[in-house]
């Protein structure tokens, strides 16, 4: 049963020890004003530094998606089609077509290959000439069916009426990665900004380390302020490192000033911050605050317009679209890099972010759960 | 007890506090002199944890006063929490922050205290020093949440359940750096449920239960208050179904009888009579004992005695 004293032996006191800190003079000095908040934002930095998996997502995976489009979409020669032909003198006549691919082949092993994507257009004999059999949704089809034609009409002694010559474009500013380049940049900076605080902030809470906090002198304000500055920091190397290799790779032009772009994201940031601030303001577990995540973030990936353009919604949907957050960001970014658009000319975007920052960090304050 | 001849510390007036329809705190008032170290001893569920979560100025009050160094959270909140030190029931720190780093920024929260080197040597974790939190045994992680507590040189430490989830040896440890954080003169309010930390730390104890006090004194005293000798505990073999507890309390020298899981406990007042009547009293219904022993009464026995509840199943 129990001993009353206190046993000498597997813990000894050892003398040195007890006349230091615990019984010793207060040292001062180390108080300096600001000191706890860069002490703050260090933890953050070296928070994040030590979970590989958010260097990778905040740094790595943007450039690696800008890569794989930018690959994906590149400007190809124009395509060459395949299509069948069951007659050899159609396969004959369209064989001088260079942008067409043709292959002789019976009905029923075209029409396999139609239903699997493998030709776009068979060439079938009909009562009176031939019938085209394609599925007329398809684009890849359509312009099929206008080489197929001409080639035959062509063929059998049609003549061009009108002298056509071809003017081709493919300048910096109107492909494809011109456009998915300032997408992936406001989408990056909504994952950064919402993912970075909410995640931080739900697991301290969760560890019961926010209560340790609030029990201790640390000043509220200061904490919320440390995952701003970290943010800020953060920022500045990922957008360098996102826009540098679209730019460095793929020539993507920057046509608006590069000042007003940096601010364009530092305003964007701030406020995915505070939208953080505020999904993370009450959830208790990790698993609750992914969950509103996802809700808050999946809608504005698909209709904010990363990688087509928001406009082909329905038109009674386009002022609810555009009053999204990302929607706005990303056409402040389009706006600055590829048409060049000054700030002054994007009154009404910039108004929704900041709209949505301050209503966002306003509301959160109000009902953060600091235990 | 004699008249506080030293300032309060600590004094808790008429505290009550209600979640819902539970009731946590039902009226508690209690005081720490200047370098006491007061234990709050219960079962779980007892209330220890609210008393001293409105103590830290983490949990609001429905009603009672309660007066910190002779400061209120009220009016000063912000001077509290430089003078008090807290060690929360389950706080874990960063697992990719180290040692250092950790103490680094609770010190920076502080006007005055040790350095950060002072505080890893004072509760022994210089050789963790650069080790992430995440690779500390559970007894380092309760000494890293002491040095947090040491952070600003408290007057006032506050430590709750310090030692649960510890291995023994753990446990040993962290008792022998609250033993040398008392001798430092800081006062110590502890609570905890199990009754040797009670009784080797504190210099008076509140055992609480359903949200009240129901003793409270030194543990000698506590004992002392119980009126009983030595306790009788023993089990036996056999199909016999359960003695009857009246008969057994009515036994020379016998003060009460309680029974729990088939083991038997007497509290005995006169250990030469009662041992050889219990003897003949089990011989004569042929009964063999498997467990028998006796020991002089700890806490464990006032909080029978008390609640007719044993504090913890263990």
């Amino acid at each position: 049963m129990s001993s009353l004293r206190s046993p000498e032996d597997a813990f000894g006191m050892n003398e040195s020890m007890k006349a230091t800190a615990v019984n010793g003079v207060p040292q001062s000095g180390e108080g300096i004003a600001g000191r706890s908040l860069v002490q703050l934002t260090m933890v953050r930095f070296r928070e994040f530094w030590r979970e590989p998996e958010a260097v990778f997502w905040v740094f790595v995976f943007p450039v690696l998606l800008t890569g794989g489009l930018g690959i994906a979409f590149r400007n190809q020669p124009a395509e060459v089609l395949k299509v069948g032909a069951v007659e050899a003198t159609v396969s004959a006549a369209l064989s001088r077509e260079k942008r067409l691919s043709v292959q002789i082949m019976d009905r029923s092993t075209g029409e396999t290959g139609l239903s699997t994507g493998r030709i776009a257009l068979l060439v079938l004999p009909g009562e009176e000439g031939v019938v085209y059999r394609y599925d007329d949704t398809n684009p890849e089809a359509r312009t099929a069916r206008l080489l197929v034609d001409r080639a035959l009409q062509r063929a059998a002694g049609a003549a061009d009426l009108v002298q056509t010559s071809d003017d081709i474009v493919r300048e910096p500013g109107s492909r494809y990665i011109d456009f998915v380049v300032p997408g992936l940049l406001g989408m990056n900076l909504m994952g950064s900004g919402i993912w970075g605080l909410g995640f931080a902030v739900v697991d301290a809470r969760r560890k019961k380390l926010l209560k340790r906090l609030v029990a201790s002198p640390m000043r509220r304000w200061e904490y919320l302020l440390s995952f701003l500055l970290s943010r800020l920091v953060l920022l500045s190397f990922e957008v360098a490192a996102l826009v540098g290799f679209a730019v460095w790779i793929f020539h993507v032009p920057l046509r608006g000033s590069v000042g007003e772009l940096a601010l364009l994201c530092l305003v964007a940031s701030l406020m995915f911050s505070a939208l953080g601030l505020l999904i993370a303001s009450r959830a208790q577990t990790i698993e609750a605050a992914s969950g509103l995540m996802n809700f808050v973030m999946l809608p504005m990936w698909i209709l904010s317009g990363v990688f087509f353009s928001a406009e082909r919604f329905p038109e009674s949907v386009l002022p609810f679209i555009r009053a999204l957050p990302l929607t706005a960001v990303i056409d402040t970014l389009r706006a600055n890099m590829l048409q060049g658009t000054p700030l002054a000319g994007m009154f009404w975007p910039l108004a929704i972010i900041t709209a949505w920052g301050l209503l966002s960090f306003f509301v959160a304050l109000r009902i953060f759960r600091w235990r | 007890m004699e008249a506080p001849v030293t300032p309060l510390s600590l004094s808790i007036r008429g505290l009550r506090k209600s979640f819902g329809n539970v009731v946590a705190v039902d009226g508690i008032d209690v005081g720490a002199s200047n370098g006491e170290c007061l234990g709050l001893l219960g079962p779980n569920g007892a209330g220890k944890t609210t008393t001293i979560e409105i103590c830290e100025g983490l949990t609001r009050p429905d009603a009672g006063e309660v007066e910190l160094l002779g400061l209120s959270w009220r009016h000063n909140a912000d001077e509290l929490r430089q003078r008090i030190g807290i060690q929360l029931q389950e706080t874990q720190f960063s697992d990719k922050l180290t040692v250092e780093e950790t103490l680094r920024l609770f010190r920076s929260f502080y006007r005055s205290g040790p350095s950060v080197f002072d505080l890893i040597a004072a509760v022994r974790l210089e050789e963790k020093r650069a080790a992430r939190v995440m690779g500390l045994s559970g007894g380092q992680k309760q000494r890293l949440a002491l040095a947090c507590a040491l952070a600003g040189n408290p007057d006032l430490l506050f430590l709750d359940e310090p030692t649960t989830g510890l291995d023994p040896q753990a446990r040993r440890q962290v008792w022998e750096l609250v033993a040398q954080l008392k001798h430092s003169g800081r006062t110590i309010i502890l609570t905890t449920h199990y009754m040797e930390e009670a009784e080797r730390l504190c210099d008076r104890v509140a055992i609480i239960d359903h949200g009240r006090i129901m003793a409270l004194g030194t543990p000698r005293e506590l004992i002392a208050s119980i009126g009983i000798g030595h306790v009788v505990e023993f089990a036996f073999n056999g199909v016999t179904g359960p003695l009857e507890l009246s008969t057994l309390a009515a036994l020379e020298g016998v003060r009460g009888a309680h029974a729990e899981n088939g083991l038997y406990r007497l509290s005995v007042s006169e250990l030469h009579r009662s041992v050889p009547a219990l003897f003949e009293h089990l011989a004569g219904q042929g009964i063999e004992l498997s467990e028998l022993r006796t020991h002089s009464p700890t806490l464990e026995d006032v909080f029978v005695a008390l609640t007719g509840r044993r504090l913890r199943d263990e």
